[in-house]
Parts: C-alpha cells; structure tokens; sequence
C-alpha cells in the first residue's frame, strides 16, 4: 500500500515534467526540442524570435495552465468535501456564472442598452469577473451563516448559478452579434495571453489557496465523519465552513478572472487523484490533486494546439471532450467512486 | 468509602428544540465507573439528551458542568453514517486523537500506542487495515467504539450502539462498554432499546418518561417499584419474571416433573400451548428423565415416551380430551 504510493509520488512529477516540455516545444512554429531545452537553460538561440517565443508566450501558457489546473484542482476537491458530494466542482456555488454575468455586462452591456462606464479591455474584464465571483461569494458566505446544512447551500448555489445565467441569456437576447462573439469567446476560456504580473499574481493566489488547505486539514478530514462527530472533535464547524467556502472562491475566483470559466477539471481531478491513491486523507489529496490538475490541464493545452496545425481549439471545448472519456472508462474500470 | 466525585453533572436541564421542550428539570450526574442506560419510548428526546452532553447542541435551559472544567472530556458514539471507499479501521479509529493534533495531524508515538490500546481494548486488532465498507454493523460498531476510547476522555455516550445487530453482537457491545467503564473507571451513559440487555448490565438507569421527567434508579428497583411498566406500557411481557406472560387456553392441566435447563423450557412450551401448570389431579403427568445413553426423555404417564419437546407437544394438543376455553 504504501509502496505504490510512493510510487505515485514519483510518477506525478515526472509527468509534470514531461507535459510541460511537450506543451513548450509545440505551437505554430516549429523550434527544435534540443533548441528549446537550450533556451530553458539560458543558452543564446540561434534564432533571437525563438528565445522570445519560448519565454513570453510558451512559457507564459504553461505556466498558467499549471497554475490553474492545480488552483480549480483544489477548489474542486475542498467543495467535494464540503459538500461531501462527488457532483460538486468549484463552481458549484454559482462563481464562474457570477462572473460571466459580470463580464457580459461588460461585453453586451452597450448593445443592451445599459450603458457602463467601463470598456471592454483585458483588464476591465478581469475586473469584471472578479467582481462578479467577488459579489457571489459574499452573497453565498452571508447565506450560508443562516443555514445549518450543506445540502441546502448546495441548492442555493446551484440557484444562484442558474439565476445569473439565465440573466446572462437576456443579455446575449438584446446585444448584437458582434458582441455576442465576444462574449462567446471568453466563455471558452483562454489559457494564453497573460503576462508576468498576471501569472505571479495568480501563482500568488494558488499559494494562497493551498496554505490555506492545508492549514485545514484537520477540519476537512473530520468533515468526512459528519458535523456532529467533527464538533465532538473540537473543530469549530462554522468558522472552518467559513474559510473552506472563502478559498475555494479565493482559487475559482482568480483562475476564472484571468482565464475565464474553465470547466470540468476542478470536477474530474480530485476523482481520478483518489481513484489513484486510494485515500480520503487530505494531507494526501491536496499536493496530489496540485500536481494531477496542472499535468491535466498541460495535457489538454497540448491536445488543444492541434499538434500539426495552426489552428487552436477553446480549452474547454478540450477539457470535457477528452476528459469525459478518460474519467469514465477510468470509473467504470474502479466500479466505484467516492467523495 | 467517600462517594466519588461525578464526572458529568448537569442541574435544572431542559432539552429540546426552541420552544418544543423534551425533556425538562433533569438533575443528571455521571459516576466514574458506571455504566448508565437511558430508556425511554421513541421520540422520548434520547439521541436529543445525547447531543445536548456531548455539546453538540445547546440547552434550552440549565447548565452541563465536567469534573475537570474541560469540555474535551466527551466522546460521542452517534446514529450518523458517513460513507468513504477508502477509509481503514485504524484511519478512523485516529480520528480519536484528532483533539490532540496539530494542523499537519502528525500521530506521535503516545497517540499510535493509544490508538493501537483501542483496537485492542474491543478486539479488532486484525481488522486494522480492513476498509470500512468490508466490516460488518457489528464490526464497525466496535470500530466506533474504539474510535472513542481512542479520544481517552472520561466520558464516553453513545446512542443506540446496538441498533440493527444480532443478539450475539449487541451482548458482545454491552459487555464491553460495561467492562470500559468498571476496569477504566470511566462514565459510561448508552441510550437503548435494549430492555433486557439494559437490566442486566447497567449499573442505573435513566428512565425517560410521557411527562418530561426522568427517572432515576438501579434496574431492580425501577422494575419493583413498576416505572418500567408505566413508562413503556408493557403488553404480555413480564419483567418480574422476565418472560412473555401466558395466557391459559384449556380446561386440561399438566403436571411437570423435572429440574434444570429442561424443566424451564419444557415448562415455556407446555404454558406456550395453553396448558396451565399443577401439582395435583393434573390430566397429564409429564416426567423429564435421562437415558443411560444421557440423551433428554420426556414420558406421559407410563405410556408414551418422546426425545423431543416437539413430539411431546403434538401428543398433548392430540390426546386432549376438555375443549380449549374462549
């Protein structure tokens, strides 16, 4: 048991590592893989475009796509275990829609006859969105001091979630095709284009997001066995609900603001990390799923390239249509799953 | 010998939910190696009672004071289920020592030793590394027990630990957690259904009633003095005695010879058809004897012999000669 553990411990990593050189050495352009490793190393290229190319795109993408398959990773576990419901994802209660109801305003709000004061910039829709995760979160913490059991902040979630959607259809109802596109486009999420500062900030977040886990370990692995028993054993349920819903919102938030709603990983990883370490132990899950969410969202970035093409796909259109599969047979094959 | 400081007391306690009182004016006390059942009809407040002492829930009126002035002395075996695939024995038996960790849940030598006691203490040790979901009700109960005698407090409660086990399982719990108490000179408070179990093991019994109290007694007092039967309204089943009352149907009469084991059960089954016992002008006589082989012989009269309880019931029910009374 505690071999293949081990076991896992090196293989998570190594396929880290691997990933993120694959993902590097495609793209557009075609740079030899003992070129690329050279530029990693600090070496002149030959090519002055290449180093630039490694760095500020490549490099940039990867990193994010590390950074918020491992944030969404978390996020998704720490609601599983909220929840204690294997359907729960990170943004099961109504973030990523409170943020595109946001950025919607912002994009459609013209068109639709409500006039902003903002733009649409990159950076007014960062703004927006994580005004819109900001105003959720704060509306999802103020219910959630009234209301004794999860399963009913679970519904008002999934409540909330479908109001600001459904208010996000009225606005994709009224604007004009232009600015649907636009709109249509961010909700595809985006995993390129950040710079330095936006990644920093974002790895500052997850850095956040996993002190925080960790410091509630305790509170989460006795979340398993029910309030009562976790109360009897000295876990103060209500401030523990407090911080596990607020970090959880502090990692969607961000990954949502900058890359926009990112689905289906936060979902899928803490699954198959479980399937793979056979636990329910956080002290386990949390590095573990950190390492899987950012080898995933490295696989599916590669797979969204199109290897051979110019073209790229929207990352979620490759998160679930690659992911489903594997999660399934992968189920299917444990005949069970469990939070 | 001065009378031992309680680990539990609680004065003037009322418990229930806002306005909807269960249970109100409990004066309760705990003792150091007691074990205590709490009975009562369902919906009496039992599992409420259980919450409220543990702090899982607060009073509506009164006080809950520990000997020590340390909440953490409780540990709780509840009703909840939790489901979890992977879950060991041991993990969820160092759920105990979760009181007593730190952030990072690292387990010291002290906590492994007393984590390991437990297991030994309710004899599942070899269960160690079993996955929860390959236990059996029994086994895991005896799992959650030692789950909190893993969390060493003086007070263990639990409610309803033998709900849905066989009798062989639900003796094997309520001797341990009687044992827990008496040789670790812990408080040990059970709610229960259990009457007969309860009787013979408990040390006091709380008995909750209709009228919001609770009574308070030895079980032969309370049995005496007739709570048990005004409490739970006992049809057929008399405690005095400690068995099912029967009523007698026929006009024949046995009379029964015999002592031991053999006498009592042929006794149930005779009075079990019907047949009102005598000591003289009975209509059958019936002897228990042993063969020189040993083998149990029951004879009717000098003429009919039978090496089951079965065939001398049969006989009975067929050589009656007065009608059986309506």
């Amino acid at each position: 048991m505690k071999q293949i553990t081990l076991k896992h411990w090196f293989l998570l990593p190594f396929l880290l590592v691997l990933c993120l050189i694959v993902n590097i050495s495609l793209g557009s352009v075609d740079i030899p893989l003992n070129e690329i490793l050279g530029i990693l190393g600090g070496e002149k290229s030959s090519e002055e475009v290449w180093t630039s190319i490694i760095w500020d795109f490549r490099m940039t993408k990867a990193l994010t796509c590390i950074l918020a398959g491992g944030a969404l990773s978390v996020a998704g576990l720490l609601m599983q275990t909220l929840f204690r419901n294997a359907l729960a994802g990170p943004d099961v209660l109504g973030l990523s829609s409170g943020a595109s109801l946001a950025v919607s305003l912002i994009i459609m709000g013209e068109s639709a006859g409500i006039r902003l004061l903002a733009d649409p910039s990159p950076w007014t829709i960062v703004g927006a969105a994580s005004a819109g995760c900001g105003i959720v979160f704060f509306l999802v913490v103020l219910i959630s001091k009234k209301l004794r059991d999860e399963t009913s902040l679970l519904i008002i979630g999934l409540m909330i979630g479908a109001t600001a959607a459904s208010l996000v259809s009225v606005m994709q109802f009224l604007s004009s095709a232009d600015d649907q596109q636009m709109f249509l486009i961010w909700t595809f999420g985006s995993l390129g284009g950040l710079n330095w500062t936006e990644i920093i900030i974002l790895a500052a977040v997850l850095l956040v997001g996993i002190l925080m886990a960790l410091y509630l370990l305790k509170p989460l692995n006795a979340w398993m066995l029910g309030d009562h028993y976790a109360t009897s054993l000295g876990v103060n349920v209500r401030v523990s609900r407090f911080l596990i819903i607020s970090s959880a919102c502090l990692l969607t938030g961000a990954v949502t603001a900058f890359c926009g709603p990112i689905a289906f990983v936060g979902l899928a990883v803490p699954h198959l990390t479980r399937l793979l370490f056979k636990t329910h132990d956080q002290k386990t899950l949390i590095p573990a799923v950190v390492l899987a969410g950012a080898i995933l969202m490295l696989c599916c970035d590669i797979l969204a390239q199109l290897p051979g093409s110019t073209h790229v796909l929207p990352i979620n259109a490759i998160t679930a249509l690659i992911g489903a599969p594997v999660v399934i047979s992968i189920i299917m094959q444990a005949k069970r799953v469990a939070v | 010998m001065s009378h031992p400081l309680p680990l539990l007391n609680a004065t003037d306690l009322s418990i229930g939910y806002g306005n909807h009182i269960l249970l109100s004016g409990l004066g309760l006390e705990l003792l150091p190696g007691q074990l205590v059942c709490f009975m009562g009809p369902n919906g009496v407040g039992k599992s409420t009672l259980i919450r409220t002492l543990a702090g899982l829930q607060k009073p509506v009126t009164g006080e809950i004071r520990f000997s020590n002035g340390d909440t953490r002395s409780v540990s709780v075996v509840l009703t909840d289920r939790f489901t979890s695939a992977y879950m060991t024995v041991y993990e969820l038996v160092a759920f105990g020592r979760y009181p007593y960790l730190g952030w990072n849940l690292k387990l010291s030598d002290e906590d492994k030793k007393t984590i390991n006691r437990s297991l030994q203490q309710v004899n599942i040790s070899s269960l160690a590394n079993t996955k929860l979901h390959e236990l059996s009700d029994g086994q895991m109960q005896l799992t959650m027990i030692a789950r909190a005698l893993a969390q060493d407090t003086s007070v263990i409660l639990l409610d309803e630990p033998t709900a849905h086990l066989d009798l062989n399982n639900r003796l094997e719990i309520m001797n341990l957690l009687r044992e827990v108490s008496h040789s670790m000179n812990k408080a040990v408070l059970v709610a229960t259904h259990e009457l007969d179990l309860a009787l013979q093991t408990a040390d006091e019994i709380w008995l909750a009633g209709r009228n919001n109290e609770l009574l308070r007694g030895i079980p032969e007092d309370l049995i005496l003095n007739g709570a048990f039967d005004r409490i739970f309204k006992l049809k057929g089943f008399d405690l005095r005695t400690g068995q099912v009352a029967h009523s007698v149907s026929r006009e024949d009469t046995v009379h029964l010879l015999g002592s031991g084991f053999e006498y009592r059960w042929t006794k149930n089954a005779i009075e079990r058809i019907g047949y009102p016992l005598t000591e003289e002008n009975a209509r059958f006589s019936v002897v228990i004897r042993r063969d020189v082989d040993g083998t149990l012989v029951w004879d009717v009269g000098n003429t009919h012999s039978f090496t089951t309880i079965g065939s001398l019931l049969a006989h009975l029910r067929q050589d009656q000669t007065g009608k059986t009374i309506q």
